[in-house]
């Protein structure tokens, strides 16, 4: 069982003051502007250490424990829009991983020690218009040219997409002349570099929720980076991408559960001041056993968490726990969503109340890092129930 | 006036753990004082600020920058917040013998804390959010024969001098005082720093002395609920919201509003 240490409660407490003083505040503006500063934010959040926090301190990591990394999203996921604390999870959690783990020295220098201090923005890159949970089935190339690659193709919903000075690119790798490959093999990852010629944003993707966060769709015209940008094995990077997305996977369900948590608490003080038929609604059994269920829901959830995080932190394989806990949260939180909205009446469907900003941010979870069907897709293969031909 | 070299300029800062400002606070029922267990602990907010000057002073002009604390065994979670957001060392007053202790005996145990560590400077925040009286600085500065620069908003050293913006009902005084002297800092002097994930580990290895009653010189019988000079004779629980007034208008209720008004003394 994890135990909480003193220093894990002051951290706990100083990232949930940073939400509280530098997210809250300024999240209706940045929402309604659709965007966040990132770089801004980002310098302040690599100030207290949030990025890479269990990355080597030599490449601009904190050496921390995993419990760190759980404790920073159980607080993301309580901000007031979901947008920010997302941004933030790609950069801790989905774009650097890879580099930390397989990347070289130099690269590591580079790239990742900035990112990590806040000094850069950065994006992972994987999905495409035409393929997004099935990572297997992008087209973007990187053909080799002496000690470049020169990528083309398109990526698309990428995170802080529009802000990003580097991306992690996951492209198929060729040798001039030589036709792409298909399915899982010959891919690469490669650390771009957003001001190299033939990179363009497209456009920036308007969305049902998570508005300050801004979501590009990318534009790569012969891009031209040197090989030495490659992160790990060249033909690897579906491996390394799948391994990046299980730090990613874990770090949305700490999100969520706690998003979730608060939405439910957040309802049930609603009800409780809120009078209809001459007494507070919370009396209404109904409403009470429907929250007293979430809450349940929740409470597993939150402990299957800790026991994922103590396996990862142990250093065992938790592919599976991690899928399943994305998958719970995001199908539990399309419940608490609507029931949030529900039961605020008109204050829940209004703008100006927090459930209606909850419902759109929160559905996001059943969809991003692997939808919910291809989660469903991976358990099933797991327990051993392929198709048969 | 002694001659102080800024650079091992020696601050203290005196921080306090008081209850969540937010929490319902209640009595013990056995002795009248503050009850501190059942209520979340958070470091004095006013003090917050006091850290964060004395820290601006050290990174200016160099220096030690030791926080003390008087209080029970958990304020040392107060103490290592302090020393998260950079402190160097930390003194923690801590002796059953001090519980219910009050104004003028706190200033007694903390003078005595500070006499020993020798401080050049001695910073606190202008009052405490459970007590909220604003006298224990001023009280510590009279033990201790320093010049006392209350409600300050703004701090400068040179040299050997202090130099302070004292906030007054029309604006500020600015005033001046040699080293060593005492300083109490109002809020919003500054922006106190987030502890970062660095300062929270190193935290773990800076020194934290105890120190007791024994250790300060002060016989039990100068501290503590028995020596207070007052006491809480009976507490009540606050009566429970009152319903309002309702004034339904019928043309003549901008004049109920203004007589109900009036008749409380509000116009």
């Amino acid at each position: 069982m994890i135990q909480f240490t003193t220093e894990h409660r002051e951290f706990r407490a100083m990232v949930r003051r940073f939400v509280e003083t530098e997210i809250n505040p300024n999240a209706d503006k940045w929402e309604a502007a659709g965007i966040f500063p990132a770089h801004e934010v980002f310098a302040k959040v690599g100030e207290l250490g949030l990025f890479g926090l269990e990355v080597d301190p030599e490449f601009g990591g904190q050496g921390a424990d995993h419990v760190y990394n759980l404790i920073l999203g159980e607080e993301l996921g309580k901000a007031d829009a979901a947008g920010v604390p997302l941004a933030i999870a790609v950069q801790a959690t989905m774009s650097t991983p890879s580099l930390a783990k397989y990347g070289t020295e130099e690269l590591k220098r580079a790239y990742l020690a900035p990112a990590l201090r806040g000094e850069m923005v950065t994006s992972v890159a994987v999905s495409e218009p035409d393929a997004g949970s099935d990572v297997a089935g992008i087209r973007t190339k990187a053909v080799r040219d002496g000690d470049h690659w020169v990528i083309t193709g398109r990526k698309m919903w990428i995170t802080n997409g529009t802000q990003a000075d580097w991306l992690c690119l996951l492209a198929r790798t060729v040798e001039p002349g030589q036709e792409p490959s298909t399915g899982y093999r010959g891919m690469s990852q490669i650390i771009v570099p957003t001001d190299t010629p033939g990179f363009s944003v497209g456009r920036k993707i308007e969305k049902m929720g998570n508005h300050s966060s801004d979501t590009a769709e990318l534009v790569l015209d012969e891009v031209r980076v040197p090989v030495s940008n490659t992160v790990g094995t060249i033909g690897k990077g579906f491996q390394q991408q799948m391994s990046q997305f299980q730090d990613e996977r874990l770090m949305g369900a700490y999100m969520a559960t706690s998003g979730m948590r608060r939405a439910i608490e957040r309802t049930g003080e609603y009800l409780k001041v809120r009078h209809a038929f001459g007494e507070p609604l919370i009396n209404n059994q109904y409403l009470r056993f429907r929250l007293a269920e979430l809450a349940a829901e929740v409470d597993i959830l939150q402990q299957y968490n800790y026991s994922a995080a103590e396996r990862y932190a142990a250093g065992q394989d938790v592919t599976k726990m991690a899928t399943i806990a994305k998958f719970k949260t995001g199908r539990l939180s399309r419940e608490v969503g609507d029931i949030a909205v529900q039961f605020h009446g008109g204050m829940g469907y209004a703008e100006e109340h927090w459930p209606a900003r909850y419902l759109r941010d929160s559905r996001l979870i059943a969809i991003g890092g692997g939808a919910d069907e291809v989660m469903l897709r991976v358990i099933a293969m797991l327990e051993g129930w392929e198709r048969f031909a | 006036m002694r001659e102080v070299d800024s650079e091992t300029m020696k601050i203290v800062v005196c921080v306090k753990q008081v209850p969540d400002s937010w929490a319902e606070k209640t009595l013990r029922p056995s002795d009248n004082t503050l009850d501190r267990e059942s209520v979340d602990a958070v470091m004095n907010e006013l003090d917050e600020y006091a850290v964060e000057e004395a820290l601006r002073l050290q990174e200016a002009q160099g220096g030690e920058v030791v926080v003390l604390s008087m209080g029970p065994s958990q304020a040392t979670d107060t103490i290592r917040k302090a020393l998260s957001m950079g402190a160097d060392a930390g003194v923690h007053v801590v002796d059953d013998g001090l519980h219910g202790s009050d104004a003028v005996a706190t200033s007694l145990a903390l003078a005595k804390a500070i006499e020993a560590q020798g401080a050049d400077l001695v910073i606190f925040g202008s009052e405490s959010t459970d007590a909220r009286m604003s006298v224990v600085p001023a009280m510590v500065a009279e033990r201790l024969g320093l010049p006392q620069l209350t409600f300050s908003s703004s701090v400068a050293v040179d040299g050997g001098t202090v130099r302070t913006n004292r906030v007054t009902e029309y604006g500020y005084d600015v005033v001046e005082a040699p080293l060593p002297a005492l300083v109490s800092v109002v809020e919003k002097i500054n922006e106190p720093r987030y502890p970062s994930f660095k300062g929270i580990m190193a935290a773990k290895k800076k020194p934290v002395q105890t120190l007791g009653l024994a250790d300060l010189g002060v016989a039990a019988g100068e501290v503590g609920l028995g020596a207070a000079w007052s006491v809480v004779a009976e507490a009540a629980a606050r009566p429970p919201k009152a319903k309002g007034t309702i004034v339904a208008d019928d043309g003549s209720g901008g004049v109920a509003i203004a007589d109900y008004l009036s008749a409380q003394k509000f116009i």
